[in-house]
């Protein structure tokens, strides 16, 4: 399929909100792109879509910038206000986009509980791996021995992996794509925006300003290089050795319903 | 009825259709009955949550979406909602929480009253703010003021925390059904600008095509943040106190029992379960020709200046008997340095024999 040029999605975003606050470098804008592209392939009703976010770079997805109803909450609750709003008008699509700080550390909880409950909800973690916004701290999903602001001599604590936590968890719908791999993340926000019930999509997303200039990857191009050659597809991880995986993040669709299982492969 | 049962009927009749909540002594049974209410009626939803964080935060989230949404807890629920209610303060969000108190600090004393939040139900939440507070004394005053913490809810686009005590919550006794229901509708209409411009300013729901952008942030009239701009943080600040202290007339409400201007001598002051034994001893100081009175005080916040300032002014003695160390003398000292506390923090109800023997004695 033809993807929508930049012009022609241009229309879901609020007119008076250029430049955007993302660093150069930033993955978030492809990711904010690539919702919209879903949005506009899939021909949703957008002013009955809410955006919901938290705290942090990735919060800032949505709000301002599109231009329906969003609702920009207190740190890690953003799943918490979704529900509220979903359980009241289920005819809204309710859509939550936030971080991995937000999302799997401060707001853990809410995330497992909305995945056991399958409550009718998209979520898609921009996953950076760091605290962007307050200077590059660690997060639960930063890999183990990588510098943060907080850890200065590596990472002693091994990560979430957060796909398999949220399938673990209960969640109907899994994926995990990077911002490099940004036609079958389409596909996969299409997939989980047409299903009912929980639907969750891990984003890697890449920032140089506080996770690459630390960890010998500090230019926006190395970074997304980077996300290429580390993402293996589930496929190509089966025929791989311990020994080859390690260090690499295994991308595709972790949890299909059955309604919409091997429609489109990724 | 119970109080914590016709905090609930008082919800259903108020037009309360989103319920969240979380498990705690002494305020579960609000949630079991309106669980059991909700699943007899249409379009009413009901959801135990995880936490009270979560359950604060989706009643936030269905406040928005249109609902008349409440969630009940005690102290340490209480604790752990604050944030989320300073965030319904920033971004005007009618909702009502119900604080039924417990003996604390801490887990304390989970089926013993107090009345120590009363300082936590006002400033409990960071920043600058006004909120309103309403604290009911008996079974009928628990619906009836239900009904009212919506209403004020809606009007100034505000949470109202209603505060109950264990005793309140857990008392039983007779209670009138009003014939007729009062019901403020919110303001929604999708034109104006949802953050300024008025005073109260309008609040259309999601869904309903106004492109609502709603932030926790610093922000303008139509939402846009402006986290730097000191004249937008000063007039956001002061139009979000202002819209509540400017109609003080329609949100304080206070009782008198045996006060009268010419024949006053000493005068109670208290709320909750506390006035009740206050009212029995203030019926035993007039069996004894002691000029007493009570001045009950249903709203704590905005605190009922006007009442507490002539109702003093008129006795020689004032006496505060309240479950805590004194949290609203303090707020009547401001007024009358010489008032006194009667407090107990030990989860006992105080009586009405012990606040007469205190009267006695101040008489004395």
């Amino acid at each position: 399929m033809t993807q929508a040029t930049t012009a022609a999605i241009l229309k879901y975003v609020r007119p008076e909100v250029f430049p955007t606050p993302f660093c150069p470098g930033c993955g978030h804008g492809i990711l904010l792109g690539a919702i919209l592209r879903a949005v506009d392939e899939l021909e949703m009703d957008f002013s009955r879509m809410l955006f919901v976010s938290g705290i942090g770079c990735a919060g800032w997805i949505p709000s301002p910038h599109y231009n329906t109803d969003t609702l920009h909450v207190t740190h890690g609750r953003p799943v918490a206000f979704a529900t509220g709003a979903k359980l009241f008008n289920p005819k809204l699509d309710v859509v939550v986009v936030s971080g991995d700080g937000d999302l799997a550390a401060i707001g853990g909880n809410h995330l497992i509980h909305a995945a056991r409950r399958d409550t009718d909800m998209t979520v898609i973690c921009a996953n950076n791996l760091i605290y962007g916004m307050t200077g590059g701290q660690v997060t639960p999903t930063t890999p183990r021995g990588a510098r943060t602001l907080t850890t200065p001599m590596g990472n002693p604590e091994p990560p979430f992996d957060l796909s398999r936590l949220v399938a673990a968890a209960g969640a109907t719908y899994v994926a995990r794509y990077s911002v490099w791999h940004v036609r079958p993340l389409i596909r996969s926000i299409k997939k989980a925006l047409r299903h009912k019930g929980f639907g969750f999509i891990e984003v890697l997303s890449p920032c140089p300003t506080q996770y690459g200039r630390r960890n010998e990857n500090p230019t926006p191009i190395g970074m997304l290089r980077a996300l290429k050659e580390n993402c293996v597809t589930q496929r190509r991880a089966q025929g791989m050795t311990a020994e080859e995986l390690d260090g690499k993040t295994t991308i595709g669709e972790f949890v299909v319903p059955s309604a919409i299982e091997s429609a489109e492969p990724d | 009825m119970q109080g914590d049962e016709a905090c609930a009927e008082g919800a259903i009749a108020a037009g309360c259709d989103y319920y969240a909540g979380y498990p705690i002594t002494p305020a579960s049974e609000i949630m079991q009955h309106i669980c059991r209410r909700f699943a007899q009626q249409e379009g009413r939803v009901f959801i135990q949550m995880e936490d009270e964080i979560a359950s604060i935060a989706s009643v936030i989230g269905a406040s928005w979406a249109g609902a008349r949404a409440m969630t009940a807890t005690s102290g340490p629920g209480l604790s752990l909602m604050l944030e989320n209610i300073g965030y319904a303060i920033m971004t005007e969000v009618p909702c009502v929480v119900v604080d039924v108190q417990r003996a604390g600090p801490s887990t304390g004393q989970a089926t013993r009253p107090a009345q120590g939040d009363f300082m936590q139900a006002r400033w409990g939440a960071h920043g600058d703010y006004e909120i309103i507070v309403i604290s009911p004394w008996s079974v009928q005053e628990a619906y009836e003021e239900t009904i009212r913490a919506f209403n004020l809810a809606d009007r100034f686009r505000v949470p109202v925390v209603l505060l109950l005590d264990e005793a309140v919550g857990h008392m039983r006794e007779n209670m009138t059904v009003p014939a007729e229901t009062p019901f403020y509708r919110r303001w929604k209409e999708a034109s104006g600008a949802p953050f300024g411009g008025t005073e109260v300013p309008p609040m259309p729901a999601f869904g309903e095509g106004a492109r609502l952008l709603v932030t926790g942030s610093t922000h303008d009239a139509r939402g846009y943040r402006r986290t730097t701009d000191s004249q937008v943080q000063r007039q956001l600040v002061e139009r979000l106190a202002g819209k509540i202290l400017n109609h003080r007339d329609e949100i304080e409400r206070t009782h008198t029992h045996f006060c009268d201007e010419d024949d006053l001598d000493v005068l109670l002051i208290s709320f909750g379960f506390s006035a009740r034994s206050a009212l029995g001893a203030v019926r035993q100081a007039r069996a004894a020709d002691i000029r007493a009175g009570l001045l009950c005080l249903t709203t704590l916040w905005p605190f009922p200046e006007e009442a507490v300032k002539r109702w003093t002014g008129w006795a020689q003695t004032v006496l505060v008997p309240e479950m805590n160390r004194g949290q609203m003398l303090r707020e009547i000292q401001r007024i009358t340095p010489g008032a006194v506390g009667y407090n107990r923090t030990d989860g006992e109800v105080i009586t009405a024999a012990e606040i007469w023997t205190a009267v006695q004695e101040m008489v004395a």
